[in-house]
């Protein structure tokens, strides 16, 4: 069994900000992510928000956290299935598909995911006309009608990029107003080539080989009608990834993981960042904020371990 | 031009068709630098470096060259609407094809399914 300081579970941005602090601060570091390292922050096309950076994509800015990790000293290992966990101790014990690994203090920054409809037909689609990445797939429908399915700032500047390439795009929306800020609402409102189907789901992807059209259901009266659409982008959101750890830590009822303002569960020990743990506000931003704080929070629990001075 | 990973790179038609008709086994991802495609990439460097499926030869062509039309106009991937494109190869025929992002998990997976 390899042994650490302390074990990050995740490496999207607040595991990494955790990451430079810890191995910075002269503490053995492994960082483990069950898929790529980077987090959701790769799927983002630009970020034009993080301060001091010019615009510049999500895979880099994220490819640049990790270097300055490892730089650092920071152990990284990328698709690394997590299988089990033991917090209980003063020796957390983590163990994955190669092995065993121990440490001191672990800090849970698994994030999130794409929340998906949950439908059935949306699974038999993905890559066939369903996406949850406009700026990978967006060209692939080039001149014709799509829909895009949310309402939040994602949903709506995600809308307004396809129109570069497709011919019509619908956003069809759950609510009869959208949760994105003012100018991501205008911005799709004043597009010729956006139109918007309010209070209103996706019940059905239909097609054969691929998708051609959604079966909608308005949710005032009941009423299904069909639409013709070669393809569907799902922006509604994400949700914690924190069903592995619901028997060792405390979650609150949207399964995000519940800490105190310097990140510690409930478990001594076990501390949570970023998009998995309960919070308004999800950004890169936070999330480094909520990594940084987790780490120097860990090395003040190392340097006294007593869970009554925590 | 050539896709950024440390698999080897098909750059053109007679090349991917020399490669399949040489190798018993062929994994060819097709795709761009782009965050559904990285991870498939990612997974596929994993699995050839880590000795367990030296019979397979993993490979990348970038999606947007006219060579590889070989890929794109494949009928297995006809329908297909989400990078990348994942072709396995036996013999020199497509065993299977995979479109979207997929595991690791999915990949070995498919690697034990058809080769």
């Amino acid at each position: 069994m390899s042994n650490y300081d302390v074990i990050i579970l995740g490496g999207g941005p607040a595991g990494l900000a955790a990451g430079i602090y810890l191995s910075r601060g002269k503490q053995s570091v492994l960082i483990l992510d069950q898929g790529m390292v980077g987090g959701q922050v790769i799927l983002t096309h630009a970020v034009a928000n993080y301060p001091g950076l010019p615009e510049l994509s999500g895979y880099k800015l994220a490819s640049e956290m990790k270097k300055q990790a490892e730089e650092f000293g920071c152990e990284i290992k990328g698709n690394e299935k997590l299988i089990s966990f033991n917090f209980q101790g003063k020796e957390k014990i983590v163990t994955t598909k190669s092995g065993e690994f121990s440490s001191k203090a672990v800090i849970i920054a698994v994030g999130g995911q794409p929340r998906k409809l949950g439908l059935e037909s949306e699974a038999k689609f993905q890559g066939l006309g369903i996406s949850y990445c406009a700026t990978c797939d967006g060209d692939f429908f080039t001149g014709e009608d799509i829909v895009v399915v949310g309402g939040g700032n994602s949903a709506l500047e995600e809308a307004v990029s396809l129109t570069k390439f497709a011919k019509t795009v619908t956003i069809i929306h759950q609510f009869d107003h959208f949760q994105a800020y003012t100018h991501a609402i205008k911005d799709a409102e004043y597009n010729s080539k956006i139109s918007f189907i309010m209070e209103s789901d996706i019940v059905e992807f239909t097609g054969e080989q691929s998708l051609t059209g959604v079966n909608i259901r308005h949710k005032k009266d009941g009423a299904i009608t069909k639409l013709n659409a070669a393809g569907a982008f799902i922006f509604i959101g994400y949700v914690p990834s924190s069903e592995l750890f619901k028997e060792c830590v405390s979650l609150s009822d949207r399964q995000e993981i519940l800490t105190d303002q310097d990140m510690a569960t409930d478990v001594p020990g076990v501390f949570a960042a970023g998009d998995v743990r309960q919070k308004k506000f999800r950004q890169i931003t936070t999330a480094v904020s909520d990594g940084t704080i987790a780490a120097l929070a860990v090395m003040d629990y190392l340097n006294d371990p007593d869970p009554d001075k925590i | 031009m050539t896709l950024d990973t440390n698999l080897k790179h098909v750059e053109t038609g007679a090349a991917l068709t020399e490669l399949i008709n040489s190798t018993e086994n062929v994994m060819v991802c097709c795709g761009r630098m782009g965050p559904m495609c990285m991870p498939v990439y990612g997974s596929m460097e994993e699995l050839q470096n880590s000795g367990d499926y030296n019979n397979v030869q993993f490979a990348d062509m970038l999606f947007d060259i006219p060579e590889a039309a070989i890929i794109r106009d494949l009928p297995e991937c006809a329908s297909f609407r989400g990078l990348p494109f994942v072709v396995y190869y036996k013999n020199g025929k497509v065993a299977k094809a995979t479109t979207s992002i997929q595991s690791k998990d999915q990949v070995t997976t498919n690697l034990s399914e058809v080769l």
